[in-house]
């Protein structure tokens, strides 16, 4: 039985093996990128490897062009988004703290996803809830007066 | 049994946030259970520009537009307009706006109120998705009579005359553009529709291709004919689904219908349109990026000449127009380019559409003739400021363009008297500001978009908006010094001059009409440390007044430990230690904290 | 033609040509950065900008082209101005340690900067901050360096066809990097250092060898011997400010000595040694034994660009090393011997006019008796570099000769240096070995010169022998292209990694301050001066050189012998990741 990783690498090469009946292949890159991205969530290098064998495209080109367009994530994304508060605030009350506790619970540092897909931590500038500092960001819900213990429930809270 | 009622629901970004979609659910459940199902037809439509009334439905007959209701209203509004034909008024849509005024005298295309509806001429009023009705209101007409009754010289020289300009931004004429393609000699040729608009805050092009994409087609085939082109390619952002998703079904039922393909309506002419999609680079929508884009590169732009006309989308020659742009052709086809040339001004000719945003009573798309005035725009048909609050600049332009004051609200707008007033008509984004914005930092705003933005291949775009960014937030922080506001002057003229595309050569445009226009603010800023807006954090000071009778709530918010006092005493802010993040003035409930 | 005007005084000028061609030609020097002749138009840096009257904007002068009756600006207040900022924004994004910097003294940006009239700052903020790329053998890439004109992207993908660099991310954080930002030498890098030669910085550097070069040549215990390249004495002398042409063998051999080289040998004379084991590999292989067209394999770059590119093609390269490889090798074992020296205690250096040649040093199939045979490789500038640093007036040193017994060679071994020279020598010895007579004619025109492909044909015995050369692994795509659908287009194929041969290197001295890099007639000049020396020369023949046929009578036997095949030659094979010559696509 095909694994789900076989059925998307299959999906990407026979929209290749299409693109490759067009006129101009080349040009279709934009296009492939997009149906990569749409199979997998993200751009992997294995992928961008695969794009670069199969359409003849260098894959320092395909890196440039995947970086120069915002739309495409170069790293898996998880299914909820964690973003700790560096601002001013929250530094001051120790965001730092809360930041090192997701660290080692997911151990995942900024820009990565856990493991199981679970969490993708980011940075993020003043949230404009100083008041509640330190504050985490998960989705669009706000965590505020954290403790590093209570930050941890938070994230148990999901995987639940 | 057709349809006797027609419902349609604005199926824009703000709508279906505002639950457009679970409306629709309950109105069909509504409908069902009245048996009225085969009686009421249901259309999506593209964006209706009332962003803030959502979610908006208009119910016909009736030319009642419904806004601000709920999944909760739908039984009501179900039972009382088209069961007791009685509209329920408190749901309706002011009787003063424009749309109101519109849809009244829908029927009349000559006139109507302030705004004309050329581009967006069957926006929110046919089904996007049914290319019948596109054909019920003259579609695909124009493309008829082109292919039956004129040669491309012809068009071509009917375009010219109606004195169309690029609706992109910088209003080259159209048919001068059509004319230097169609005269290339080439095996191959293209026509492309710039459809990656980017400006944060306009929407134009999406609404159009939303709310009708045949309009878009059609344009395009014409072109092809023209300019003896047989591909034409629609690059739009990935950003835009449902834009997308209905012009590749327009393009699809196009094909079905003979407009698109081999042998079109039998005229021998074959064209055939792809759609290609964007992938988040503002600066894709500069044509020469565009192309690259389209090539599957970087869309760093390239030096012209070569213009795109002689050497564009894979060294062919290439027409470019934007969205807007082409939704003007079937129209100047059909009405004759005499009429189209009686609008607007001498230099400018037709309507613009703008999206009017920000601090003003009703925002959404307006499209006006040319030589409308910017107060007509604001105070007629935006409704002035809202909150009696004073008018203080508008925006037009985008990222591009730059701000200007009171003193030019009676510039009629065309393409010259807009540059001339310092600003650009540019794509169509309009954004009143009132006397709460600082405009130091509403430069910094659009700054700050364009330097994310620049493609980073040109030294003074990519060097130059980043060291007057950084200016700006020296500004904005209180650690400017006179010498900045010059800096960001002779930075910014060199940027302008010396950039290779648009997008570097207007991106100055922001901070040099302000600093023009509201150089005060700047000095402000500057010398005195104020931010006369209190919009600038770092240069507000937190005092705690009389008022204070110390309840103590700021000294536990206050996350830096700034504030100190005993308990039932008046409390002090130590400025010092103060990060300004205004917790203390939120919460206190005496209204004891004053920011200055 | 047409009449311009250029600062108000009219000129006649031919049409169809940029602004800066027609102004190069009267005499106005544009200043420029992004711009190279033999690189696609980039329009970038915008340093070159004039003022045309009637366009809003100034123009880039490189990319507009001239019409009738254009009034041009190029030295106006305002133009200077606007240049002098351009040219301050590229320094306030570039560290300011131009005294510690390899190219200090000769580094474009310097010069610009100080042509300009840069004296005050008035921009500074934040700088980029990126880590170097150490991991190359040959390559240095340090970003925080990069002003991205791209010339190395250029010239990578639109000369070399190896696509191993590219931008990335875009604005402000734009970098010029190899795919996913891999360490370099995990990359299709061939490592030719062509980008070196463009870069107006040293964002592209050689890894530098030269400090530990001078220690070592201070260690007692060690006997250091060192090998010049054919190019390199054709070249340092630019890096004297000497004009281009004029070969420097005999001081050089001077130079080295008086740094501290015990003996000095010359790679020309394993060249010879070169063309007795691939003339007689060809001929084995044109007689029915092994693979036809047989590809040369002197050159470091191409070399790993087979292995990567063209893994199919493996077979058809010749199985020799190449003349450095050589050299080092017989130093280790024939010349220890003959010194009666323990070969672990011989510092073989080899000064080469390229930067490939430091990767080839460290290719393990290179092994000789468990050693690394070349110790160390130098560039040409490296080279230029310690002799001033030692103070050795190399402009008026006496000359000296090379030592014996790897020091000799023929006006065939010389000729190495240059794009279609080993074709030409080869030819000279083979068509000897086949036919038993002496060639006669034996400078070979049609192979001469800087066209990116030359092709010949010759009879020998009656048999015609269809040979091609390639110079630039941009030309060598297209030969290697034909022979992959026509295997039997050509019999023998040379390929050289550089633009111009071993002449163009990417370890060459950087462009003076009005020429620019990869420049024709420089190349043409540097050819010269190894043709003049070939010219000059008794022996013409590598069969003819008397130490070779010492060499093969007291230790190597016979060309393809034995001995010959453990010391001299050396095998390939294919490796990852997998290099890419795209069909239409250049990098735009």
């Amino acid at each position: 039985m095909a694994t789900a990783e076989d059925k998307n690498i299959n999906a990407l090469k026979s929209f290749m093996q299409e693109s490759k009946t067009k006129d101009h292949p080349d040009s279709q890159l934009i296009s492939i990128l997009h149906k990569a991205q749409e199979l997998y969530g993200y751009i992997s290098q294995e992928v961008m490897n695969e794009i670069s064998k199969e359409m003849n495209i260098p894959t320092a080109h395909i890196w440039g062009v995947a970086t120069f367009y915002h739309y495409f994530n170069l790293k898996p994304k998880g299914k909820h988004s964690i973003s700790v508060c560096l601002g001013t605030a929250c530094y001051v009350k120790g965001a730092e703290e809360i930041l090192n506790t997701i660290r080692e619970e997911l151990k995942i540092d900024f820009g990565q996803t856990s493991e199981d897909n679970f969490f993708t931590l980011q940075e993020a500038r003043c949230l404009g809830a100083c008041g509640l500092a330190p504050v985490i960001m998960i989705d669009d819900k706000i965590y505020g007066s954290l403790t590093p213990k209570k930050v941890v429930e938070i994230i148990k809270s999901y995987k639940k | 049994m057709p349809a006797r009622f027609n419902i349609t629901l604005c199926d824009g970004p703000s709508c279906i946030h505002k639950r457009s979609k679970e409306i629709v659910l309950r109105i069909e459940e509504e409908l069902k259970k009245h048996a009225l199902t085969d009686k009421v037809g249901i259309n999506l439509s593209g964006c209706l520009g009332m962003c803030d009334k959502g979610p908006v439905m208009i119910i016909n007959p009736g030319y009642a537009i419904y806004g601000s209701f709920t999944e909760e209203d739908v039984p009501e509004i179900i039972q009382q307009h088209i069961l007791k034909k009685k509209p329920v008024v408190r749901f309706i849509v002011d009787e003063d706006h424009l749309y109101n005024r519109f849809f009244r005298v829908f029927g009349d295309v000559n006139f109507f109120g302030k705004q004309m509806r050329i581009a967006l001429r069957n926006c929110g009023i046919i089904d996007p998705e049914n290319i019948d009705d596109y054909i019920s209101l003259r579609g695909y007409e124009a493309l008829a009579r082109v292919l039956t009754d004129m040669s491309p010289a012809k068009v071509i020289a009917e375009i010219k005359k109606s004195g169309l300009r690029g609706r992109g931004g910088a209003g080259f004429p159209t048919g001068i553009k059509w004319e230097l393609t169609a005269k290339e000699k080439s095996d191959e040729k293209y026509v492309i529709c710039n459809a990656d608009e980017g400006d944060p805050g306009a929407f134009m092009d999406r609404s159009a291709i939303e709310g009708d994409p045949h309009t878009i087609v059609e344009g395009m085939v014409i072109a092809g004919f023209a300019i003896g082109a047989s591909r034409g390619i629609v690059y739009i952002r990935a950003e835009y689904p449902l834009a997308v998703k209905r012009i590749k079904k327009a393009i699809a039922e196009a094909r079905e219908s003979g407009f698109l393909g081999e042998n079109i309506l039998g005229s021998g002419f074959n064209f055939e349109i792809e759609v290609r999609l964007g992938a988040g680079a503002f600066v894709c929508g500069e044509e020469t990026a565009l192309m690259l884009s389209i090539e599957g590169h970087r869309g760093m732009p390239r030096p012209r000449p070569p213009f795109p006309s002689v050497s564009g989308l894979f060294g062919k020659p290439t027409l470019i127009n934007n969205v807007e742009t082409w939704a003007n052709i079937p129209v100047i086809i059909l009405d004759g380019a005499s009429w189209f040339s009686s609008l607007g001004t001498e230099k400018s000719k037709g309507t613009k559409v703008f999206a009017l945003a920000g601090k003003v009573k009703n925002t959404g798309l307006v499209e006006v003739p040319m030589g409308t005035t910017l107060r007509q725009i604001i105070y007629d048909i935006g409704g002035g400021i809202p909150g009696d609050k004073q008018f203080k600049a508008v925006q037009t332009g985008g990222p591009s363009g730059g701000c200007l004051s009171e003193e030019y609200l009676d510039t009629k707008i065309d393409y010259e008297s807009l540059a001339k007033a310092g600003s650009i008509m540019g794509s169509g984004g309009m954004i009143v500001i009132d006397e709460d914005s600082c405009m130091v930092n509403i430069a910094k705003f659009f700054l700050e978009f364009t330097q994310n933005e620049s493609c980073g291949k040109c030294t003074p775009c990519r060097e130059g908006t980043k060291r007057m960014l950084e200016i700006l937030i020296r500004i904005t922080e209180g650690k400017g010094t006179e010498k900045d506001i010059d800096k960001l002057q002779r930075l910014g003229n060199m940027i302008k001059k010396a950039s290779l595309c648009g997008l570097g050569q207007s991106a100055p445009n922001p901070v040099l009409s302000t600093i023009k226009n509201f150089r005060a603010e700047y000095e402000e800023h500057v010398h005195n440390k104020r931010c006369r807006a209190g919009v600038c954090q770092h240069l507000l000071v937190y005092e705690v007044t009389d008022k204070c009778v110390g309840c103590a709530a700021c000294k536990k918010a206050c996350p830096a430990d700034a504030v100190s006092g005993s308990p039932k005493a008046k409390h002090h802010i130590d400025i010092n230690k103060c990060i300004k993040c205004g917790v203390c003035f939120k919460v206190c409930k005496f209204n004891a904290i004053r920011k200055s | 033609m047409i009449t311009i005007f250029i600062n108000d005084k009219p000129y006649q000028v031919e049409p169809e040509q940029t602004i800066m061609q027609a102004a190069d030609r009267l005499g106005f020097h544009i200043p420029r950065l992004c711009y190279h002749p033999k690189l696609s138009i980039e329009g970038a840096c915008r340093v070159c900008i004039v003022e045309v009257v009637g366009m809003r904007n100034y123009v880039a002068s490189c990319a507009y082209p001239v019409s009738e009756g254009m009034k041009i600006y190029t030295n106006t207040e305002e133009i200077r101005r606007a240049r002098r900022d351009i040219v301050e924004l590229i320094l306030d994004n570039h560290p300011e340690d131009c005294h510690t910097c390899e190219r200090d003294g000769n580094c474009e940006l310097q010069r610009l900067a100080f042509a300009m009239g840069i004296r005050k700052r008035h921009f500074e903020g934040e700088k980029k901050h990126y880590e170097k790329d150490l991991s190359s053998a040959s390559v240095i890439r340090d970003p925080n360096k990069c002003i991205l004109c791209g010339r190395c992207v250029r010239i990578c993908s639109e000369i070399q066809k190896v696509n191993a660099l590219g931008y990335a991310h875009r604005g402000f954080k734009t970098v010029v990097m190899p795919a996913y930002n891999m360490p370099f030498k995990d990359s299709v890098c061939t490592t030719c250092g062509q980008c070196i030669n463009v870069c107006p910085t040293s964002a592209f550097i050689e890894k530098n060898f030269t400090q530990e070069l001078f220690q070592k040549l201070g260690d007692k215990s060690l006997i250091k011997v060192a090998q010049i390249a054919p190019s390199v004495r054709a070249a340092i002398g630019e890096a004297f400010a000497l004009e281009p042409g004029r070969q420097l063998e005999k001081e050089l051999t001077a130079a080295l000595r008086k740094l501290g080289f015990d003996y000095v040998f010359d790679t020309q004379f394993s060249a010879d040694l070169t063309i007795m084991e691939e003339a007689s590999e060809f001929l084995e292989r044109f007689q029915g034994k092994g693979k036809l067209p047989m590809i040369t394999s002197c050159s470091s770059a191409w070399m790993k660009c087979l292995e990567q590119f063209y893994p199919d093609l493996i077979d058809n390269v010749s199985t020799c090393k190449s003349p450095m490889s050589m050299a080092s090798a017989l130093i280790k074992t024939y010349f220890a011997k003959k010194i009666k020296a323990d070969p672990k205690k011989i510092l073989s250096v080899a000064c080469m006019c390229c930067t490939a040649k430091k990767y080839e040093a460290l290719r393990p199939e290179l092994m000789v008796d468990g050693m690394q045979a070349t110790d160390m490789v130098i560039t040409t500038r490296e080279l230029a570099w310690m002799i001033k640093s030692a103070g050795i007036d190399l402009l008026h040193i006496k000359g000296e000769e090379f030592d014996h017994p790897l020091g000799y060679s023929s006006g065939a071994g010389t000729i190495f240096g240059v794009t279609g020279g080993v074709m030409e020598a080869a030819i000279r010895t083979a068509y000897e070995l086949y036919t038993g007579e002496t060639l006669l004619d034996i400078e070979i025109q049609d192979i001469r010169g800087l066209k990116g492909i030359k092709e010949g044909k010759l009879i020998i015995d009656g048999k015609e022998i269809r040979v091609a050369v390639a110079h630039g692994l941009g030309n060598a795509n297209e030969i290697l292209s034909a022979i992959r659908t026509d295997p039997e287009r050509y019999h023998f194929v040379e390929i050289m990694g550089c633009p111009g041969g071993c002449i163009g290197g990417g370890g060459q001295p950087y462009a003076g301050s009005n020429s620019m890099p990869l420049d024709e007639e420089c190349l043409m000049k540097r050819a010269e001066a190894l043709y003049g020396l070939d010219r000059n020369k008794t022996i013409r023949r590598s069969h003819e050189n008397p130490d070779v046929q010492r060499l093969y009578k007291e230790f190597l036997g016979r060309p393809l012998g034995a001995v010959s095949h453990k010391l001299l030659h050396t095998h390939y094979s294919p490796k990852e990741p997998r290099g890419i010559v795209p069909a239409e696509l250049t990098v735009k």
